[in-house]
């Protein structure tokens, strides 16, 4: 039950988080058809900036300033970039944004190093909120709660709320047609990649000072993120929703679980041992195997519903 | 390139014809003469030995060859962009390790030139299983079926010890003391060869696939999958099929790798070597059979060979890729083909001295840029780890404004100049294509 | 057309001919020594930091003249932490005829490189080369995988689990175990039990864990399972974000244990435990900057002191000095840089290290046997880790005679 209700809060969180990724890189996908390899290289742009800003002049003016920049990233690379590329299709844009991904890495390298950077929790926020069961609930994890819903209610209002967003909305499934009515879908599209990158870098902004700030970062996000979007659908924020707090239940549970399929046989006199490969699968725990289980996840939800959860279109 | 257009006239004469046949034929043979002799040109006569660090990049070269025609059968033949293509790489490259322990315990008696053999057919039914799980979907969500393979496989690869050795991988010794012709392969020339016989086997082989039915269906599926189901076909078999043949020669660059370096970790089931073969495509020209080949002899060149000179080569491949993406989407074959209007109207010689004029300025640029990358990676990296920055021998101070000045005006002074040059050549260029073809707009 | 294609495949090949003509012939007044490690990707801080350590030590052991008269020099390759590539670097090592190979970062690299060597040493008698460990730990290198042709100057996994294990104060009485899923975690999994049954049976092992590799962002869930095991103490060989990523959800949650680890000293962990990690966290180290302040050895504190001058993280590479000492001895006693030589030389040589210690690079097995030195993190110390105010005081040490650890290898010598 204890480890129930915490796995339950610390996955809680892990999830918004990576909704706060993933949701921009819904909206890139769905609406500019660009599988943004470079999206999690944004989020390590938007910790580094933080931390470079943060040194200056402290948490606060970085939290608000690196997204913004994360954000003007995004759309030089969109204006100056894959604009010119988008006439050759959609693999041409993968493939720009694929070499982004070694440039920026590399760049990030040789501006700030290769260690860690020491970007801290500020000591505003560096306490423990409450107890559960015995164990603290950092004030600081209540607070990337409070953003990514924060976000996620921002987002919703634009969305649905603002002439834009209506725009952007009826961009997200018919981009021809759209176009066909006169809208200027070039800055639309702009302006959603901007915006992408904006919420890539704020997710960057709190996750790394609590999380490390390291030039490896970018990497181990990626595929996680990708999971989330194919796995929650296209064109649709609901369903990223659904996928990110699900992905993110999933890793945390999972961790809590130290049986294999062979506990499960163990009753009926069946025991096994590691000794070929066979063995090796089936003796296990599940806890090693947690980060295996988003691509079996997104693997199965491909093979009988291609559109994801709860996705508009197929592209 | 249909039968069509080969016969043109049916009254040759039967001597004529043989001898076109073969000139039509002839680059493959000056590839295989280039191949086999290539490595003559660096022998070490002094030594009296092969030099192992170019046997090592021309075996390698050869193994990706193979790996980039086979991931192209996907990409360029048949509009499936697939990141899971190491893993057929991989998997057969693990099998064959086990292949060869078993051949060199007198349990498995297959010499040494059929094991490539029995590592594609073990790619072969890799491809099958993963294959029937990925074909299933096609575009986008058959990239994303990918993705999610590559990544499980890659992490199970760390985890599982039997068959993949976990983290460490797992070793063979190649003398394996059977084989056809009664080589020993313990030297690397020797491996050398056989991955060269084996290329071309390969690569006629893939050759004469895209004259298949198969091959053909695979094309059309590509372009127009709608209308390949109203001629009759079923795209997800015509997919199915087309991954699994691709996955047999997938296997025997695989089984090469295990054969050439005689140890597979998970690496050679990994992503990045996924992206690699991605990359060598699309450079070299996912549009015709020979642009991943040219893709490969690039590719490999700057990750082992320019690596060596520079640790920022991880730039250079991505400002390469960006170039090629916006500029030359049809890669590099692209742009031969697209003189090939100009070479059959003779007028080819007319573009020497303008390319020889963006050639020069085209240097200088290339000159800054690598000059300015090399100069702020070493003063933030290089110079704390000791090194010194030397340009043909002769040591170059960073503090000094000199090269940071030259550099920056190679770069822009050298685009300058490159686009009105650029002007200029495309102004020749339209000029012959009208020639070529009257009345053709470009 | 296709006339293009082969027009440019022979371009291609004039080019590489002109890329590959600088890798030229090196001059030969120096001791060259192939250095392969990962200098690009997400491991470049590891070969990063290992290389400028060992410039460091080129410089000061050429200032002490060299061997026969000659300096030594790096020759550096980037193998990007994958087997494949180093081999390809061992090819180029060995075309140019360099004596010796030296690797640090990665056993599986370690482990590919042995077998490697021992295949073209044997295929090659003319061009043979010796292989230098200077990192790379899993403790079946010098044991099932032992080879004479290669020399480990680092302390095996075992050596520092006997370390670990025997600094275990009295008042620990259960231990969570938790290691990364692969050959090195699984290593120092094995051993740690291993010498927790030899010299601590009184300890409870209540879990035995392994996470996956820089996988996991997230540690909240194991600290929730490692409060409820009631542990006194987190005994770990987790490094990187998978160390202090933990060592942070511990913080937070207000868990009060410590931390016993066997890395939480490397190059960038100081950075990233911060004031979090002073003292709950212990390592065991082959080094620290302020040894020489508790042994009151000036020379030592000098040869840190001009390292700090120049560097902002800790040096942690005194077994490469002793190292490098051994090699000039070696070298100039065979008076050649021929490998049977000088690996005769080497093999049962002795040498005091740059504390005074006799360290002694056994036969048997070709692995360097030294002390180390279990510390904890504190601020109670007068050369800080990395600026960050804090560093590490000794708490407990070990004599040779304790890293003297039976071997299985078999090692097969050369006849000529």
């Amino acid at each position: 039950m204890q480890i129930g209700v915490i796995s339950l809060l610390d996955g809680l969180v892990y999830g918004m988080l990576l909704f706060m990724l993933a949701s921009g890189l819904t909206l890139i996908l769905s609406m500019m058809g660009v599988l943004n390899f470079a999206h999690a290289s944004i989020y390590m742009l938007g910790a580094y900036f933080a931390y470079q800003i943060s040194r200056w002049v402290g948490f606060w003016p970085a939290f608000v300033l690196a997204p913004l920049l994360c954000g003007a990233t995004g759309a030089a690379i969109e204006v100056w970039g894959l604009r010119r590329v988008h006439h050759n299709g959609h693999i041409a844009e993968l493939l720009f944004t694929f070499g982004l991904v070694f440039i920026i890495g590399r760049a990030v390298q040789m501006a700030w190093g290769m260690l860690p950077l020491p970007y801290r929790v500020p000591a505003s926020l560096d306490f423990p909120l409450f107890s559960v069961y015995g164990e603290n609930f950092p004030a600081y994890r209540a607070f990337m709660l409070l953003v990514s819903a924060g976000m996620l209610f921002t987002t919703w209002l634009l969305l649905k709320k603002t002439r834009i967003g209506l725009i952007i909305q009826a961009a997200l499934t018919h981009p021809g047609m759209v176009s066909a009515l006169g809208h200027n879908v070039p800055r639309v599209f702009t302006i959603v990649f901007a915006g992408g990158s904006l919420l890539a870098g704020l997710a960057g902004v709190i996750a790394g000072n609590y999380f490390t700030t390291e030039s490896g970062m970018a990497d181990a996000m990626g595929p996680i993120v990708f999971v989330v979007v194919i796995f929650g659908g296209l064109g649709s924020l609901a369903g990223c929703f659904i996928a990110s707090i699900l992905m993110g239940m999933v890793q945390t549970f999972s961790v809590a679980v130290d049986w294999s399929f062979a506990d499960l046989l163990s009753p009926f006199g069946i025991t096994l041992a590691a000794n070929d490969l066979a063995g090796e699968i089936l003796t296990i725990p599940v806890s090693r195997i947690g980060p295996l289980v988003p691509y079996v996840l997104l693997i199965v939800i491909l093979l009988f519903r291609p559109r994801g959860l709860l996705g508009t279109r197929e592209t | 390139m249909s039968d069509a257009a080969e016969t043109p006239n049916v009254r040759v004469l039967p001597a004529r014809r043989r001898a076109a046949q073969t000139i039509r034929y002839w680059p493959w043979l000056a590839a295989l003469v280039v191949s086999v002799g290539l490595p003559w040109l660096f022998y070490d006569w002094q030594h009296a030995r092969h030099a192992g660090f170019v046997v090592s990049m021309l075996s390698q070269t050869g193994m990706m060859i193979i790996f980039a025609l086979s991931f192209n059968m996907l990409m360029g033949q048949a509009g499936l962009l697939s990141f899971c293509h190491s893993v057929l790489f991989g998997l057969a490259g693990y099998s064959t390790v086990h292949f060869l322990d078993a051949a060199g315990a007198g349990q498995l008696p297959v010499p040494m030139e059929l094991m490539p053999l029995l590592a594609g057919l073990s790619g072969l039914g890799f491809a099958i299983v993963f294959g029937y799980m990925s074909t299933k979907q096609r575009s986008t969500a058959f990239a994303m079926i990918t993705l999610g393979i590559v990544q499980l496989v890659t992490t199970a690869a760390t985890m599982f010890h039997h068959f993949f050795g976990g983290e460490g991988g797992i070793k063979t010794d190649r003398v394996i003391g059977n084989s056809l012709f009664g080589f020993e392969y313990a030297q690397s020339i020797e491996v050398y060869y056989l991955i060269v016989a084996w290329m071309m086997i390969a690569a006629v082989g893939m050759y004469f696939h895209t004259a298949t039915p198969l091959g053909r269906m695979a094309n059309a599926c590509r372009d127009n999958h709608e209308r390949a189901q109203f001629v009759g076909y079923d795209p997800r078999i015509v997919r199915f099929q087309q991954f699994a043949v691709s996955g047999f020669y997938a296997g025997i660059a695989g089984g090469l790798f295990a054969i050439t370096y005689e140890i597979v970790t998970f690496d050679a089931v990994a992503a990045p070597l996924a992206a690699n073969a991605l990359l060598m495509a699309y450079i070299g020209g996912a549009t015709t059979f020979f642009g991943p080949v040219l893709g490969a002899i690039l590719i490999t060149l700057m990750q082992s060979g320019v690596s060596l000179m520079s640790n920022s080569w991880l730039i250079y491949v991505g400002v390469l890729f960006i170039a090629m993406v916006t500029f030359a989407p049809a890669g590099l074959t692209g742009i031969a083909l697209e003189h090939a209007p100009i070479a059959r109207a003779g007028l080819l010689h007319r573009l020497a001295l303008p390319y020889l004029r963006i050639l020069v300025p085209g240097l200088i640029v290339l000159f800054g840029f690598v000059g300015l990358v090399e100069l702020a990676s070493f003063l933030t990296i290089g110079m704390a780890q000791g090194r010194r920055l030397a340009l043909f021998g002769r040591t170059i101070d960073i503090y000094s404004a000199t090269p940071w000045l030259v550099s920056l005006a190679c770069l822009l002074g050298g685009g300058f100049w490159l686009s009105r040059e650029a002007g200029q050549f495309k102004r020749v260029w339209d000029g012959l294509m009208e020639i070529a073809r009257p009345g053709e707009s470009r | 057309m296709k006339r293009l294609r082969s027009i440019a495949i022979v371009l291609f090949a004039l080019l590489g001919m002109a890329l590959w003509g600088p890798t030229a012939r090196a001059a030969d007044d120096t001791i060259k020594i192939g250095y392969i490690d990962p200098f690009s990707g997400a491991f470049a801080s590891g070969g990063d930091a290992s290389l400028k350590m060992f410039q460091f030590i080129v410089d000061y052991i050429n200032a002490k003249g060299g061997a026969l008269g000659k300096k030594f020099e790096l020759v550096t390759f980037d193998d990007k932490l994958q087997p494949a590539e180093a081999l390809i670097a061992l090819k180029s090592v060995t075309d140019q005829n360099l004596p010796f190979v030296m690797s640090c970062v990665g056993s599986n690299v370690g482990s590919a490189l042995i077998d490697a060597v021992n295949k073209h040493n044997a295929r090659n008698p003319d061009n043979r080369v010796l292989q230098l460990n200077c990192g790379q730990l899993a403790t079946e290198l010098t044991n099932e995988q032992c080879s004479f042709w290669h020399f480990r100057f680092a302390g095996s996994v075992e050596m520092r689990a006997v370390a670990r294990i025997k600094s275990l104060p009295q008042s620990v009485k259960s231990v969570y175990l938790l290691n990364q899923d692969y050959l090195f975690g699984q290593s120092i999994e094995k051993d740690t039990k291993r010498f927790l049954a030899q010299y601590r049976p009184d300890i409870k092992i209540v879990a035995d864990e392994f996470i996956p590799l820089m996988q996991i962002k997230d540690f909240s869930p194991y600290v929730t399972k490692i409060k409820a095991s009631g542990a006194d103490s987190i005994l770990t060989g987790n490094y990187g974000p998978d160390l202090n990523l933990l060592l942070k959800a511990a913080v937070d949650s207000g868990l009060d244990i410590r931390f016993d680890t066997y890395l939480a000293h490397v190059i960038g962990a100081a950075t990233d435990m911060g004031p979090s990690g002073e003292g709950r966290v212990t390592s065991v180290l082959d080094d620290h900057e302020n040894i020489p302040v508790e042994e009151h050895n000036a020379d030592a504190e000098e040869f840190f002191k001009k390292w700090r001058a120049t560097h902002d993280f800790m040096f942690i590479a005194v077994p490469s000095v002793t190292q490098f000492e051994m090699m000039v001895r070696a070298i100039n006693q065979a008076g050649s840089t021929d490998a049977v030589k000088v690996a005769q030389e080497l093999e049962g040589m002795e040498q005091k290290d740059l504390f005074g210690v006799t360290s002694i690079m056994r036969k048997d097995d070709h692995q360097l046997l030294y002390p180390y030195y279990e510390g904890v993190f504190t601020k109670d110390v007068k050369y800080d880790a990395e600026k960050t105010g804090l560093g590490w005081k000794t708490e407990y040490k070990t004599t040779v005679a304790d890293e003297t650890l039976p071997t299985t290898c078999k090692m097969k010598r050369p006849s000529s």
